[in-house]
């Protein structure tokens, strides 16, 4: 009896191996195409890219080592990277806040009980659509100074533009104007809006018994409700805004005098306009290293405020 | 007494929240259309300064419509700049980008999801990590491949990586979304003899197709915007896709000579009008997959 149980079991046991062998491979055999493509597409330029910021490369003749030097010239040599980095940080304080905080105006506006707030979510919605260098495009004729029509409802509401995208005061805000616009009712919004939807009446209406008002019940059940929202929106909007790129390539070019010479257009110019390619790798690890640490710190920063369902 | 008392304070309030609800609709209206102007005046203007003609572009005061409308610009753009190659293009990168990225992120996520390996957890890590490195890291090593294999200055470089994952992201979506489905119908499909390639392929991704809609809208909308990888790759004018064709656009219009903002402004009308109908035509796959990648992810 024993000695059948036991063989049994074996017997299920081999089967069962087998199987699961079998069904290892074929597991191995799904991922196939995404094991592949990481290894040439993501492994390999990572090492490479490690290995190409500690040489000088022009593409041209072979890379050569030079230890450190790269890292060095950036952080102390360099005059536009510290420059950069200060353009990049000072956009990413104007554009993210702002943003995050219109954004959730936005879907509290529209998830108000009112008819027509599907139309007015579509509305908000479409600039996110617009494909970023068309909104540029269009952009840059509004900003015009002499033809856009920007300035002429300031000069005819008395005042004068301050020059936009040509003025080095203004420029980077222009820039923000622009990303504004195009983000602030898309996904962003989007988020929220479900979020938002998410709150349980019953807690608001607890609160209303309970005297809240409508500022006290924002704030003490939907900001804490929908904070894993606001958490997701601001990381993704804080390292989105890191990376901008297009909208000063296509309009500034940096400009004027480095005004909006973000990382991302110094990064751009030492690899692709100087074919510095090693320089171009340092400037690229640095980044990460930065990214990587803010997005650890911001992960850090939300165990005090964002507030998990569930959770402890 | 005391009833009717609260009776009747219990009316007024029902009063003052009912003008209250009034004027707070009147105040919402207000604000939202006033928004409302804000975010469509660009397009307005876009749409009404296509339609100008080289004398109406720069009138004082501004004028949002022309006088007669230029029709003709959108004649013209078609020979002012190789518009219709510069779409085929983006046409071609957008579907092949868009076949690749469902198909492999499908079958990933399936191995994910449903099949246990060595190795799985680590790999899975590996793959979500994929995600925090800025993409900026891999445009000097990835230049470098693709000027070693030959790829530069042609569209490989645009949807080939799709056909090998491509993006964490949407496996990971697509692993989330067979995990809902219950494994008890691969069970049984396997006894009835299905193999693992029937299973995924009858049974769970019609199951999937909002999740596969989703991906493919999403592919297809990043490749139609992505402005960074044609710029670094494609240098002839014949490969360009269409932002970059813009861009070839922006700067011939700036060339003096008779103003040709009008021109510019149709391009981008013809631009920006494949994502606003995809929008239209599939908005439940878009917000559903917003909605997941913000609250799920």
């Amino acid at each position: 009896m024993s000695a059948v149980g036991t063989t049994l079991r074996t017997a299920t046991r081999r089967s069962g191996t087998a199987r699961d062998r079998r069904r290892a491979f074929a597991g191995y055999l799904w991922i196939s195409p995404w094991l592949l493509g990481f290894v040439v597409f993501y492994l390999g330029p990572t090492v490479a890219s490690l290995y190409l910021s500690f040489t000088s490369y022009n593409v041209v003749s072979a890379p050569q080592w030079i230890g450190v030097n790269n890292y060095i010239y950036a952080f102390t040599k360099d005059p536009q990277f510290w420059n950069s980095l200060l353009k990049s940080f000072t956009y990413a304080i104007e554009a993210v806040p702002a943003g995050v905080i219109i954004s959730l105006g936005l879907a509290l506006l529209l998830t108000a009980r009112f008819w027509g707030t599907a139309l007015y979510r579509t509305i908000f919605f479409l600039p996110g659509l617009t494909p970023i260098v068309a909104a540029v495009l269009i952009w840059q004729w509004i900003f015009d100074p002499q033809v856009g029509p920007l300035d002429y409802v300031i000069n005819a509401a008395g005042g004068t533009g301050p020059g936009w995208l040509g003025s080095t005061k203004w420029a980077l805000f222009a820039l923000v104007i622009i990303i504004l616009w195009s983000s602030v009712g898309a996904n962003r919004m989007v988020i929220f809006i479900a979020s938002l939807e998410g709150v349980p009446q019953e807690l608001y209406d607890a609160a209303k018994v309970d005297g809240a008002g409508h500022f006290a019940r924002f704030w003490h059940v939907t900001v804490p409700l929908i904070s894993p929202s606001t958490y997701f929106n601001l990381v993704l909007a804080t390292i989105a805004s890191l990376q901008v790129f297009e909208v000063a390539f296509l309009t500034t070019n940096g400009g004027p005098d480095y005004a909006t010479w973000f990382y991302m257009l110094q990064l751009y110019q030492s690899a692709f306009v100087n074919f510095d390619m090693g320089y171009a790798s340092a400037l690229a690890w640095i980044f990460v290293v930065l990214v990587v640490s803010l997005t650890y710190l911001q992960i850090r920063w939300s165990e005090s405020w964002v507030h998990y369902e569930g959770g402890d | 007494m005391a009833t009717s008392t609260q009776a009747r304070s219990t009316a007024v309030a029902a009063k003052s929240a009912g003008t209250h609800r009034v004027l707070g609709g009147i105040v919402w209206y207000a604000v939202v259309s006033g928004l409302g102007i804000l975010f469509m005046g660009p397009f307005l203007w876009t749409v009404g300064s296509s339609l100008k003609g080289p004398t109406d572009l720069y009138v004082y005061p501004p004028e949002l419509f022309p006088p007669t409308l230029v029709w003709q610009n959108y004649v013209e753009i078609w020979t002012f700049a190789p518009l219709l190659r510069f779409i085929e293009n983006s046409l071609v990168a957008g579907v092949l980008t868009t076949l690749g990225q469902t198909l492999s992120a499908a079958a990933v996520g399936y191995g994910f999801a449903r099949f246990k390996f060595p190795g799985r957890g680590a790999f899975f890590i590996l793959l979500m990590s994929t995600l925090i490195i800025p993409p900026q890291v891999m445009m000097v090593p990835r230049f470098l491949l693709y000027k070693d294999i030959g790829w530069l200055d042609s569209l490989f470089p645009l949807w080939v990586p799709a056909w090998f994952g491509g993006s964490a992201f949407f496996i990971f979506l697509m692993r989330q979304f067979f995990m809902t489905i219950p494994r008890e119908l691969d069970d049984a499909a396997e006894i009835d003899g299905a193999s693992g390639v029937q299973i995924f392929w009858h049974i769970l991704m019609p199951l999937t197709l909002p999740a596969v809609a989703t991906v493919a809208i999403f592919a297809f909308l990043w490749n139609w915007n992505d402005f960074i990888s044609p710029l670094i790759y494609l240098t002839s004018e014949h490969n360009f896709t269409l932002p970059l064709g813009l861009r070839f656009f922006q700067q011939e219009a700036g060339t003096g000579g008779e103003p040709r903002e009008q021109l510019l402004m149709a391009a981008s009308i013809i631009d920006t009008l494949p994502p606003i109908l995809l929008f239209f035509a599939l908005q439940r796959y878009f917000v559903r997959g917003i909605v997941m990648s913000g609250i799920k992810g």
